[in-house]
């Protein structure tokens, strides 16, 4: 008999609790961000709209490689390459298919010149679908995006547009192998 | 009153009719429903408000839903409708409905010749008068229904009860407070 | 002399008509807005704002839900019982709009000054049940009616402790009438004396209306929507402003019961009704931000072995002291 006293005290005593905590939530201040007006702060490395940098000479940085294209899980890449009269390999047409992108990030992890990179934005959308299809053209920023000196054919040990392998940075003189000398 | 009175009382004939006529027994029960209704009005353009509001609240508000309640659970569709209006020929509700029309012709004269049949007025009468009839003159008759009552109780508490169901639970869930009897209510 | 009426009473006519106009559309559109304003009042309790973009503070949004509702397809599913399922959702707005005609919202604004008046008001909310019940039947779908299963249980065992509760405050008043139990509670609110029946009063009012904590009939986690998961357009929407509209119902009748109507001081009787009903709608949200809902079988539980017999002492000690007194 006590103990059942004792319950309906405590289970009364715990409703009323929650009745009043919860009232006193209308002084608390709101969580909600008024989203169009009151933009949400975004870090540097949020994943939004995928963009395509040049390196610091202003050159694409892409290669054409399909790297991007076979990371992504949703297969939105489509890439056709192409090459200039140098040999340097660069996209002929770079598609991504916004309307299936999941915004991942396996792409930019795939990519060995850090040309595709995520930006935080975003603001995409469209009434159309067909217009989240983004062509090489939207894709392209004139910027290097995330990582400001970096220049892949200026590190890469491949004789490309005048550069001579063993030419690069922090490269050795190729070893020749038709001698014994060192 | 006189008016609401028999209009109520043609409602309440022809949703009794449809009651025993419909092949659908959802249907029939929605007939039932609508006839205590205008039963209930019947008794308020009598003046005895209080009578036509117990008989809403009890009648259609407890006794037929419960009753809607079990028909439903019976999984009925439409063979049983078919089956039912099989059942309902017209050779079968002819004698009845003779016997029924003789019933009613002897309550119609004893009451228009007879002189039982009063005026409709609706003079209320109210719930006090009502009380003091019941715990006055017909106290015995209440005491009665209470008795009966009790035992009708005590009877489904008793078939309610699940003796093996109560045992399991205890072994399972030591002294504590049973939440199962509810169910069972 | 027309139609041997006399003008006195095609006056009393007339104003009767028009009151009953004013409290059926009072009453539709107070309902209405108790969905933005518990839009707005869960949003609040709960550190979000709800809905504030259409119109002034989000209070368009009603409008603009309702429209959407309107043009809806009107589906009625191929396995349903047609003429039960539309009548279904009238049932739940003829009742719960019914039981309005009674309530005393001031001294002379009372539609039916029914001398059985809360046994009215019994028998309506006891009628409401159908619509639950045959809304799920003929709806020819299994969460349907699992849920007007439970809600026909639950309704027809609070409807219990409801009119139990209630008898106390006849017994003080010693009549029926709702104008008159009012006007019992000028020395002092029944809710003093009473505090008991007003607990459950509005502890069964809210199970009787199926509103949270006691919503099992409509628990969206294990029914989909209950009763009226076939439902759409507008006969869903009559579920929907039929539940609202009970909110306010129990609120006008906690108020008339318990915080003594129109009676105040300074301001006018209808500002009193008014503000002391809304306060309750009010608690009603808040009760739905707050509280859990119980298991099936917490829920008859309670009401059988802790309701009915706190019910059942009141209405005894009750009775005892008034016959003591007189």
């Amino acid at each position: 008999m006590k103990n059942a006293a004792q319950n309906a005290f405590s289970a009364t005593s715990s409703v009323l609790r929650t009745i009043g905590m919860t009232f006193m939530h209308s002084f608390r201040k709101r969580d909600t961000i008024l989203y169009p007006e009151e933009k949400p702060y975004l870090p540097p490395r949020y994943r939004g709209r995928i963009v395509l940098t040049r390196d610091p000479d202003g050159a694409e940085r892409c290669v054409a490689c399909n790297l991007c294209s076979v990371a992504c899980p949703v297969d939105c890449i489509s890439v056709v390459k192409t090459e200039d009269e140098t040999g340097r390999w660069y996209p002929e047409t770079f598609r991504i298919n916004f309307s299936r992108c999941i915004y991942c990030g396996y792409c930019e992890d795939a990519c060995p010149t850090y040309a595709i990179q995520l930006t935080p934005d975003f603001e995409m959308g469209e009434f159309d679908r067909q217009n989240m299809v983004y062509e090489k053209s939207d894709l392209l920023i004139s910027g290097v995006g995330k990582r400001p000196g970096y220049n892949f054919y200026r590190v890469a040990g491949m004789s490309v547009g005048g550069k001579d392998k063993g030419q690069a940075e922090n490269e050795a003189e190729p070893v020749d192998i038709k001698t014994l000398l060192p | 009153m006189e008016t609401t009175f028999f209009i109520a009382g043609i409602v309440a004939l022809a949703a009794t009719l449809r009651t025993i006529t419909c092949a659908n027994p959802v249907h029939a029960l929605l007939y039932l429903i609508t006839s205590l209704l205008a039963v209930a009005i019947d008794f308020y353009a009598l003046g005895a408000a209080f009578a036509a509001t117990l008989e809403v609240v009890v009648y259609a508000g407890a006794v037929m839903v419960l009753f809607v309640f079990v028909v439903m659970m019976l999984n009925l569709n439409q063979e049983t409708v078919t089956r039912e209006r099989h059942w309902l020929r017209p050779k079968l509700w002819v004698g009845p409905s003779v016997f029924a029309a003789i019933l009613l012709i002897a309550m119609v004269w004893s009451m228009t010749v007879g002189g039982a049949i009063g005026g409709i007025e609706g003079t209320p009468l109210s719930a006090n008068a009502v009380g003091m009839a019941l715990f006055g003159p017909y106290v015995l008759v209440v005491e009665l229904a209470a008795f009966l009552l009790l035992a009708a109780l005590v009877v489904a508490i008793h078939i309610g009860r699940d003796e093996r169901n109560e045992a399991r639970w205890k072994a399972e869930h030591g002294e504590r407070e049973t939440t199962q009897a509810g169910e069972q209510q | 002399m027309i139609f041997g009426i006399s003008e006195h009473e095609i006056l009393s006519i007339v104003v009767t008509a028009i009151l009953t106009i004013v409290t059926l559309m009072g009453s539709v559109i107070m309902a209405a807005l108790m969905i933005p304003i518990e839009r707005r009042l869960l949003g609040l309790w709960q550190d979000r704002y709800g809905p504030n973009r259409v119109g002034p503070f989000g209070s368009l949004q009603v409008v603009a839900d309702m429209i959407k509702i309107f043009f809806k397809e009107d589906w009625i599913p191929p396995f349903a019982d047609k003429a039960v399922f539309v009548i279904a959702p009238a049932i739940i707005m003829f009742t719960t709009l019914m039981a309005f005609a009674v309530i005393p919202f001031t001294e002379s604004w009372t539609i039916a000054n029914l001398n059985v008046g809360i046994l009215f008001l019994l028998a309506m909310s006891s009628l409401g049940v159908y619509s639950v019940i045959f809304a799920g039947w003929s709806s020819d779908n299994k969460y349907a009616l699992l849920g007007s299963m439970r809600t026909a249980a639950q309704m027809i065992s609070y409807e219990v402790f409801m009119g139990l509760s209630l008898l106390g405050v006849v017994l003080l008043a010693g009549s029926f009438n709702l104008g008159d139990i009012v006007e019992s509670q000028r020395g002092m609110w029944n809710v003093i004396p009473q505090f008991p029946a007003f607990v459950i009063f509005f502890i069964a009012g809210c199970a009787e209306i199926h509103r949270a904590p006691f919503d099992l009939p409509e628990a969206e986690q294990e029914l989909t929507a209950g009763y009226h998961t076939e439902y759409s357009g507008m006969k869903f929407g009559m579920f929907f402003v039929g539940e609202y509209l009970g909110i306010v119902l129990i609120s006008c009748l906690v108020t008339t019961l318990f915080f003594g109507g129109w009676l105040g001081p300074w301001l006018p009787g209808f500002v009193w009704f008014f503000l002391k009903a809304f306060f309750f709608m009010c608690f009603f949200i808040l009760l739905r931000a707050a509280t859990v809902r119980p298991r099936y079988d917490q829920l008859m539980a309670f009401g059988w072995k802790v309701l009915l017999p706190i019910a059942l002492l009141n209405v005894a000690i009750t009775g005892a002291i008034v016959v003591a007194q007189s």
